[in-house]
């Protein structure tokens, strides 16, 4: 599994632009062909994608018109029988379950990342490459079924502890108090944690390993610790990938819906800690829409659909943001 | 070319004929996860005994009312009847099919199956979060004698959208003014308190796992599970365990037969043998689908009610009373003349 340096390596791209003056126009009107039907592909894809989002917009009108913008995001009450529909409870939910996962999920891949790349030894670093791509290709279902009824009632024999010393800490103790369920945002979030591990760390060992020996053995070479190889070295060097890896991961959990479904306790009452049961809106979604009977009831699921979309396509420019701004800072392959 | 014509006309035929045996070998139908198990168990008899297969998808209650609206199905299924200005409103037409029940569960170290004894003014109140420990004064004195212990009590209910969620709040609505006013009862409604566990065998997870949990789940899982459930004082003031004899009590109570396109809702019904949180299914059917159509879902549900029988009770289904399936039958002649 060695990778050549040189194969990532910008500089020694080939341009090829000789061969192919050659029989010109027969390769003009191939590639005429392909170009043609490449762009009809990009414009198809965008295209499907407004058109998505129209279609949910046309769906959600009946719940915009009753409850505004602003008044939807920040509503508090999710009430069927009244017909009360408010977002901010799973708003909430949502984020806060992917910022757990992204606070365990990001250092532990970064360290197998490096591991993987920089420590193990050639015979170890297959099987554990092969160990983390398959948490990958386990169905979301399974995850739910596992947290629910492996991981929640392990972790139940936790929460005491957490409750007694992490609930103990002054100022950010109240986030850690509660019965131990083995249920809620925090179960939630470690196993979302969990599922996005491999998609970033994936990415990150593709990037170290491609990472041009030459610069590493330098580093090396003037006494640099494997630390200090791995902090300025490998992570200036792959930035732009690594952070790119990092939001396809935030991605997957902002949508993930089944198995946080199983393991999130799906309850719509705020509540600072995050022992205590909450609700994501890809939950409610798959939780409610099959009985949802009012026409009222159906549209703000709909709506609910359309705030992620809206929470989705914010964190994919914020993406592109900072790709912007780190791209700068350093030539990195992608 | 005369040949050539009468092939054809052949083939147009037997293409006619194949389409409506076909029609009548198979019937579509949709909606409730709750009747689910029964009409499975049915249409695979059915189509032993007559060859026509009955195709069942348990999509949910409110997917089975659109889906009857829209004509796609012959049959749609719902824990929530519909109430006859709408039934007008829209040319259908529904009828009950089998009686199931539904009881609290809990997990509390010490107290046995049966041991606790409950009423649904407690049950609101828990449900509420105002009872929040096991060793509540309003727990104790319906439970004289049995150790209590000093231990949080945590809410379990149905997180998706269900029949059974309907039935239960529709219960506490009636034995609860408070529950009436503030929460009512739907498909899904505002919980105050508590997680939410997906489906029957979610609730019933989350109850095992939890230490102090209460939840409500369907009779059946309480069987299939060996769960802890609470015995429960009915409108006549007498403490029952559940039992499919409690359920059909509870629907004999009711008059389907006075009730117009049989808008009963089963709990909280009185007779001493009538186990509070009895519910039931209701078949809908579209007045103007074709007469063919109508009369196989008709067939069908005339077969489950004179043969299915054991077969229900075997899944803790209850059979309706014979008066019911009377009226049924008359109520079929008059709406569809079949």
């Amino acid at each position: 599994m060695e990778r050549t340096p040189a194969a990532a390596d910008p500089n020694l791209t080939p341009a090829a632009g000789d061969e192919r003056s050659a029989g010109r126009t027969r390769v003009l009107s191939a590639d005429f062909l392909f170009h043609h039907v490449a762009l009809a592909m990009a414009i198809l894809v965008g295209a499907a994608l407004i058109a998505v989002v129209i279609a949910i917009a046309v769906d959600s009108w009946p719940a915009i018109k009753a409850f505004g913008v602003i008044g939807f995001l920040t509503g508090r009450t999710w009430d069927p029988v009244s017909e009360q529909f408010g977002a901010f409870p799973f708003i909430v939910g949502t984020l806060v379950s992917s910022a757990i996962a992204m606070v365990l999920a990001v250092p532990l891949s970064f360290g197998i990342a490096v591991f993987i790349s920089e420590l193990a030894p050639s015979w170890m670093r297959q099987p554990v490459s092969s160990a983390i791509e398959m948490l990958a290709s386990v169905p979301s279902i399974v995850y739910g079924l596992w947290g629910l009824l492996v991981f929640a009632p392990a972790f139940a024999n936790v929460e005491p502890w957490i409750n007694d010393h992490l609930g103990a800490i002054p100022g950010i103790g109240v986030l850690f108090q509660g019965p131990p369920m083995g249920i809620g945002m925090l179960a939630a979030g470690i196993v979302l944690a969990i599922m996005i591990l491999p998609y970033i760390t994936a990415i990150m060992r593709d990037v170290f390993v491609a990472t041009p020996t030459r610069l590493k053995e330098s580093a090396y070479a003037m006494g640099a610790t494997t630390w200090e190889v791995a902090r300025k070295i490998l992570l200036p060097y792959t930035r732009t990938a690594v952070t790119g890896g990092i939001f396809l991961g935030l991605g997957r959990a902002l949508g993930e819906t089944m198995a946080v479904t199983f393991v999130i306790g799906n309850s719509d009452n705020l509540s600072a800690s995050l022992l205590m049961p909450g609700a994501s809106i890809p939950s409610v979604i798959a939780n409610e829409f099959t009985e949802a009977t009012t026409k009222l009831y159906v549209s703000s699921l709909i709506y609910l659909g359309l705030v992620l979309i809206g929470i989705t396509l914010i964190v994919q420019a914020l993406a592109v943001l900072l790709l912007g701004t780190v791209g700068r800072g350093a030539r990195a392959p992608s | 070319m005369v040949t050539m014509t009468k092939r054809l006309a052949a083939v147009a035929v037997a293409a006619t004929m194949g389409m409506s045996a076909q029609a009548a070998q198979s019937i579509t139908g949709a909606g409730s996860t709750w009747v689910y198990p029964l009409v499975a168990k049915w249409s695979t008899i059915y189509a032993k005994q007559t060859g026509v297969q009955v195709n069942y998808q348990a999509i949910g209650s409110g997917g089975g009312i659109a889906q009857i609206q829209a004509g796609t199905v012959a049959f749609g299924a719902s824990d929530k009847p519909l109430l006859p200005a709408d039934l007008a409103k829209h040319g259908l037409i529904q009828f009950p099919t089998a009686i199931a029940g539904e009881d609290i569960v809990y997990n509390v170290p010490g107290l046995r199956p049966g041991e606790l004894i409950v009423n649904g003014p407690l049950i609101a109140d828990i449900f509420m979060g105002k009872v929040k420990k096991w060793n509540d004064a309003e727990i104790a004195r319906l439970n004289p004698g049995v150790k209590l212990p000093d231990m949080d009590i945590t809410v379990v209910h149905r997180s998706d959208g269900s029949g059974t969620t309907f039935t239960f709040a529709n219960y506490l609505s009636k034995v609860s003014p408070v529950w009436k006013a503030k929460i009512g009862a739907d498909t899904s409604i505002a919980w105050p308190v508590g997680v939410g566990g997906k489906g029957n065998a979610g609730v019933a997870s989350y109850v095992q796992r939890i230490k102090g949990a209460i939840g409500y789940v369907e009779y059946a899982y309480i069987l299939e599970n060996h769960m802890a459930y609470a015995r429960m004082i009915n409108s006549a003031g007498k403490v029952l365990s559940p039992s499919l004899q409690g359920f059909q009590a509870a629907a004999a109570n009711v008059d389907f037969t006075k009730a117009k396109d049989f808008y009963v809702i089963l709990t909280d019904q009185p007779g001493a043998a009538s186990w509070p949180i009895s519910g039931c299914t209701w078949q809908i059917l579209r007045k103007n689908a074709p007469r063919a159509s109508n009369a196989a879902v008709i067939r069908f549900f005339d077969w489950g009610f004179e043969h299915g029988q054991s077969v229900a009770r075997s899944i803790a289904f209850g059979p309706l009373p014979p008066s019911t399936v009377s009226a049924i039958k008359a109520y079929w002649k008059k709406n569809l003349g079949i």
